[in-house]
């Protein structure tokens, strides 16, 4: 092309970023790459090898392993032997590897980038300047989190081998959220990349060795599916972190629910894009580019859905159409390119039934008039719009450059449509109202909430779901969890088996009968009666009949989970009046303390003074959570960036609570007070062998003000009602204090929904120690943290 | 695109009515319009021959500027014949570019505009003059209107005029359009180039405001700043202002030029302000009939680029003639 030729047309040319560097890597690793076990690369015992390929033009760059089981084993081992002197080497010597993994990525930089850029197939601009800059970034963050852990989580430690899983989107980024926290909280991994993208993980174990990282510490398997399911199933990993999609996460959970494998799944989403009317609109426009095709539509927190205010939709239609004409797509490696290449003929293949779907149920389409690459694995962007909630592309996630566009009338339809969905990952809000943003914010159920803003990830920001989207957080305080056990676990003992009791009826005293007192369920405020109109006969210790509970059924649940549900108001009723109440609700039981006490001698056959502890304690706890209830503060993260990054504490919904046989009085109130201290709504299963402090409660809480249904209580089985509330869909999260049986049940059944889930395994803490029972432990798992991110300037 | 050839498609804008609704309308994301322009120059890439050819299509954009105290006739006759002559002629062989290049006009002060006419004659090249109190404006509006009418009748073909800040800042839009209007019409034939003084005008929403208002009242160009604001041309104002001149594109069918001026002095800059151009209005507005630098010392700084690519050697500043 001539200089005269293209001063006439001013067209761009090609501006392709240099391989030379990353093609005499993958040279120096001919004929095949090796796996990264216990500080060594050695070739895989499944002797299976698989290729990878560049998606922009189908070329094969290296081989390498896939690896198994025996492999996996070996690779346990080696974290396992690691674990130790990891531990042992402390937060500053962990931070300090960090630091220099940090410093290593960031002078290889640009052969991370370029090389990510031909496995994955994209725009070089994004991965030099978003994703490894982010990787960078991770690392020291997190080598400060290292530094700082003995400090900021003195009540943790490390949960020991971790299995790590990541998927092909960022292949690098992810691999750096999973090993940056897990690492410096004295964790050793084994991680494996997705097949569809391996090179990256084996540069950086490079950089493991060259930093001198401990044997074992860092491990990366390659390989596929099975090599991922030999690590959900091998004993000695003590937890999985997974991200990927939401099929392959709930096979996960199910996979590891019979196991004490603790689980953190970042999985699908269909987020929202919400734009009002009075919106910057040509800077929606950008923030639609960023949105959805930013990695050709493959990330998780995609702003699929778009929504549009009906009074600007065909204004805003239209800019963008006229944008994606000036989109560029093509060879990854250009500098010059918005769009790369599709990572794999089956993902384009997927995305292609998708779009046909959407046009054949009378969707709209647009695309571009400029030609797509034919060659390579290339999908233009698209824009659907007079699309319905209705329809498949509406609600099914594409994972591809596709915009599916809907109009709302007012905020609150906007809110509406933004929660049609199984998902909660994230969701952008474009408005010049802060009254409005800020209302819209905490009611859009998303982990993640950009205001005027996309796509905008930092280390100290956490990262994650609401529903089906996954949980766990990762990234900042909140992500560490994930990564950390409370030190007292190990303290947790299993329960004896109870023993099998002879009912024995009780005998009228002074010839007159005791008054029958028939305790019912507590739905909405009001006692009402099962709903099968079978009661059962509540024992003591020594098996003498001391009273009757209704046996509740699934109806019983139902109607409890949909009064807790009309009682949602409770979250925004103000944290004061809340702590009012549960104070209340202490002055309330300490004037009838002694009929608690009394109770609890009957039914547990223990002396007055024991009995008088545990309705002391009660009321300690209410108070504990009485106070928490104001002071559980939200915070702000210092992310890089002119923006206030709100990290708040949301409650997680409608709870329910499967409370621990032993201490039936502490434990209800241990359990289910500091999820109401939160705001959420609970439905409780009290106590099954001694259910009646439950139930005398009732009276506390009506003359408490607690409004009906913000604490639900049914009495019954235990095995049958934990699974009903299990495979209850419109249960938020699960509490669970029983057997290991029951535990399994609840982990298994909350794949479904991708319910918050917390069990014991049948391992029982001591009610009355209070470091068994730690507050924030508790308030932790009664809320979710929710990423607001407020760019401001005028 | 000929040069000749564009400018008979080009229309003058003949300016609108004022619409204060529309005024009142427009909404400016700060962050979110620095994130784009922050990425401007990221997202695309211009090199080899591509950098080469759009580098000399900047310099036919360039208002090669002087307006300082010590200007005499004799340093305008060499900017002008500067202006004449941008780049050595065998750096244009080297690039086999066989037609003649020019700046797209010569800017200076009202007094020297017969010196710049003296030196440019025969060679197409308008003088551009600044106006109306330049930099601050602060005389009466009769005086700018004189002076706006002396420089016309000296000859030249572009004023690039001031706007009253105060006017934005007290969000006084019907005054502000009135002056531009009246600008306008005391320029009859000459183009009217509409200074903001950005950096003057506090908020990238009142640049967006002023940037309508210049354009309902006639202006032929809206540009960014005098050059002698403590902040001068910023990508995040363009595109502003460009996002401007499109929409009033699409409303009215008139296409307005913009002039960023001040503080551009790279060559890889001039490139990103082409990208901006080309990406937010497209390839019609990538000449100098609808796109100027006001710019210095932008021209030492090509030159030497364009000696890089032709040689692969990089360039010193001696080795190019001074303006």
């Amino acid at each position: 092309m001539s200089v005269a030729s293209i001063f006439e047309s001013m067209e761009y040319g090609p501006a392709p970023e240099s391989k030379d560097v990353a093609l005499e890597w993958l040279k120096n690793h001919q004929p095949s790459f090796k796996q990264f076990i216990n500080g060594k690369w050695v070739a895989p015992k499944s002797k299976k090898y698989m290729d990878s390929l560049n998606p922009c033009s189908q070329e094969k760059l290296a081989s390498v392993p896939v690896s198994n089981k025996e492999d996996v084993d070996d690779a346990v081992k080696a974290a396992d032997k690691a674990v130790k002197g990891w531990v042992k080497l402390g937060g500053h010597g962990r931070a300090r590897y960090l630091y220099a993994i940090a410093r290593q990525v960031q002078k290889h930089a640009r052969l991370f980038a370029v090389l990510e850029s031909m496995d994955n197939g994209k725009p070089i601009r994004e991965t030099r300047d978003i994703d490894i800059p982010l990787v960078a970034r991770h690392f020291y963050h997190h080598a400060g989190w290292a530094q700082l852990q003995a400090e900021k989580l003195p009540d943790y430690k490390e949960i020991g081998v971790v299995g790590q899983i990541v998927p092909w989107n960022f292949p690098m980024l992810m691999l750096s959220w999973k090993i940056a926290p897990a690492l410096a909280m004295g964790n050793t991994v084994i991680l494996k990349p997705a097949e569809f993208t391996s090179l990256t993980a084996l540069l950086f174990a490079e950089i493991c060795e060259k930093v001198g990282l401990p044997a074992g510490v860092v491990n990366i398997i390659t390989g596929e599916g099975e090599t991922g399911a030999a690590m959900v199933d091998h004993p000695g990993i003590s937890k999985i972190a997974f991200t990927g999609s939401t099929e392959v996460g709930r096979i996960i959970r199910r996979a590891a629910s019979s196991t004490e494998k603790k689980l953190s799944l970042e999985l699908g989403g269909k987020s929202p894009f919400i734009v009002f009317e009075d919106a910057d609109l040509d800077s929606v426009v950008e923030g639609v580019v960023d949105a959805i095709w930013f990695n050709q539509g493959q990330v998780c927190c995609a702003g699929s859905r778009l929504l549009v205010q009906e009074s600007i939709a065909d204004k805003l239609y239209d800019k963008i159409r006229k944008r994606m004409e000036s989109l560029r797509i093509g060879n990854a490696l250009d500098k010059g390119i918005d769009i790369g290449a599709i990572v794999a003929p089956v993902q384009l293949k997927t995305i292609e039934e998708l779009v046909q779907k959407g046009v054949d149920e009378g969707a709209e389409l647009w695309q571009p008039s400029w030609e797509c690459p034919t060659e390579g694995c290339f999908y233009p962007p698209t824009l659907f719009t007079n699309v319905a909630p209705a329809s498949t592309i509406a609600q099914e996630e594409i994972f591809g450059p596709v915009l599916v566009a809907m109009s709302f009338r007012t905020p609150a339809e906007a809110v509406k449509l933004a929660n049609n969905t199984r998902y909660g990952l994230a969701a952008s809000l474009w408005t010049e109202n802060i009254n409005l943003a800020l209302d819209i914010a905490p009611k859009v159920k998303a982990g993640t909430i950009w205001i005027n803003c996309t796509n905008m990830f930092d280390a100290a920001s956490g990262f994650g779901g609401y529903r089906e989207s996954g949980f766990g957080r990762e990234g900042g305080l909140e992500g560490l969890y994930e990564y950390v056990k409370l030190k007292v676990e190990d303290e947790f003992k299993s329960a004896p088996e109870p023993k099998k009791l002879t009912e024995k009826l009780p005998s009228a005293e002074n010839g007159i009968p005791a008054l029958d007192k028939t305790a019912k369920f507590y739905i909405g405020g009001k006692q009402k009666r099962p709903d099968g109109g079978y009661n059962n006969n509540v024992l003591d210790t020594k098996g003498n009949v001391i009273g009757e509970v209704g046996e509740g059924n699934r109806k019983d649940i139902r109607n409890a989970v949909e009064a807790a549900h009309a009682a949602s108001k409770w979250a925004r009723t103000t944290e004061h009046t809340r702590a009012q109440i549960i104070y209340y609700m202490a002055e309330n039981l300490e004037a009838r303390a002694t009929e608690f006490a009394d109770r609890l001698s009957t039914a547990l056959n223990q002396s007055t003074k024991k009995s008088r502890q545990e309705v002391e304690a009660s009321i300690d706890c209410l108070f504990t959570y009485a106070a928490y209830a104001d002071k559980y503060d939200s915070s702000v993260h210092a992310t890089p960036h002119r923006n206030v990054t709100l990290a708040m504490k949301e409650p997680i919904g409608v709870m329910g609570v499967v409370c621990p046989n032993e201490a039936p009085l502490l434990g209800f109130i241990s359990t289910v007070i500091p999820l109401i201290s939160m705001g959420n709504t609970v439905v409780a299963i009290p106590s099954e062998t001694a259910p009646l402090s439950a139930t005398d409660l009732y009276q506390v809480l009506e003359t408490s003000d607690v409004p009906g249904g913000v604490i639900n209580i049914i009495t019954g089985d235990k095995e049958e009602l934990t699974k009903v509330l299990a495979t209850h869909d419109d249960v938020d999260g699960l509490w669970y204090f029983g057997s290991k049986e029951g535990s399994s049940l609840v982990q298994n059944a909350a794949a479904e929904n991708m319910k918050r889930t917390w069990v014991n395994f049948g391992k029982n803490r001591d009610w009355f120690n209070p470091k068994h029972v730690l507050a924030h432990d508790f308030l932790r798992r009664a809320t979710e943290i929710k990423n607001i991110w407020v760019p401001y300037g005028e | 695109m000929k040069k000749d050839s564009a400018k008979s498609h080009i229309q003058r804008n003949p300016g609108t009515e004022l619409d204060l609704s529309l005024i009142n309308k427009i909404k400016i994301n700060r962050s979110a319009v620095e994130r784009r322009a922050a990425t401007m120059g990221t997202r695309r890439a211009v090199k080899k021959e591509w950098q080469a050819a759009w580098l000399l299509r900047a310099i036919t954009c360039i208002d090669l500027t002087t307006l300082a105290g010590d200007d005499t006739d004799g340093n305008v006759a060499r900017l002008c014949a500067k202006a004449r002559q941008p780049v050595r002629q065998d750096i244009l062989q080297a690039l086999d570019f066989a037609q003649p290049i020019t700046t797209g006009a010569v800017c200076v002060y009202h007094n020297l505009i017969p010196a710049a006419l003296k030196t440019l004659e025969g060679s197409n090249i308008p003088v551009a003059v600044v106006s109306t109190g330049f930099p601050a404006g602060q005389i009466t509006n009769k005086q700018k209107i004189e002076e706006i009418k002396a420089s016309v009748a000296a000859g030249a073909k572009e004023i690039d005029i001031v706007i009253s800040r105060a006017m934005v800042l007290t969000g006084n839009w019907e005054a502000l359009y009135n002056e531009v209007k009246g600008f306008r019409e005391a320029c009859g034939e000459a183009h009217l180039k509409t200074i903001l003084a950005t950096g003057e005008l506090a908020t990238l929403t009142n640049v967006a405001k002023a940037s309508q208002i210049c354009m309902m009242a006639g202006a032929d160009f809206i540009k960014t700043s005098t050059g002698k604001e403590p902040v001068n041309a910023t990508l995040p104002v363009s595109l502003v202002m460009v996002r401007a001149i499109r929409d009033y594109y699409e409303r009215t069918g008139f296409k307005v030029g913009f002039k960023p001026a001040g503080g551009i002095s790279k060559a890889k800059d001039a490139i990103t302000w082409l990208i901006l151009i080309k990406e937010e209005l497209g390839n019609e507005w990538l000449n100098n009939h609808l796109f100027r630098f006001g710019a210095s010392s932008l021209l030492g700084d090509i030159e030497r680029q364009l000696e890089h690519f032709t040689t692969g050697r990089y360039s010193a500043s001696y080795r190019h003639p001074v303006a």
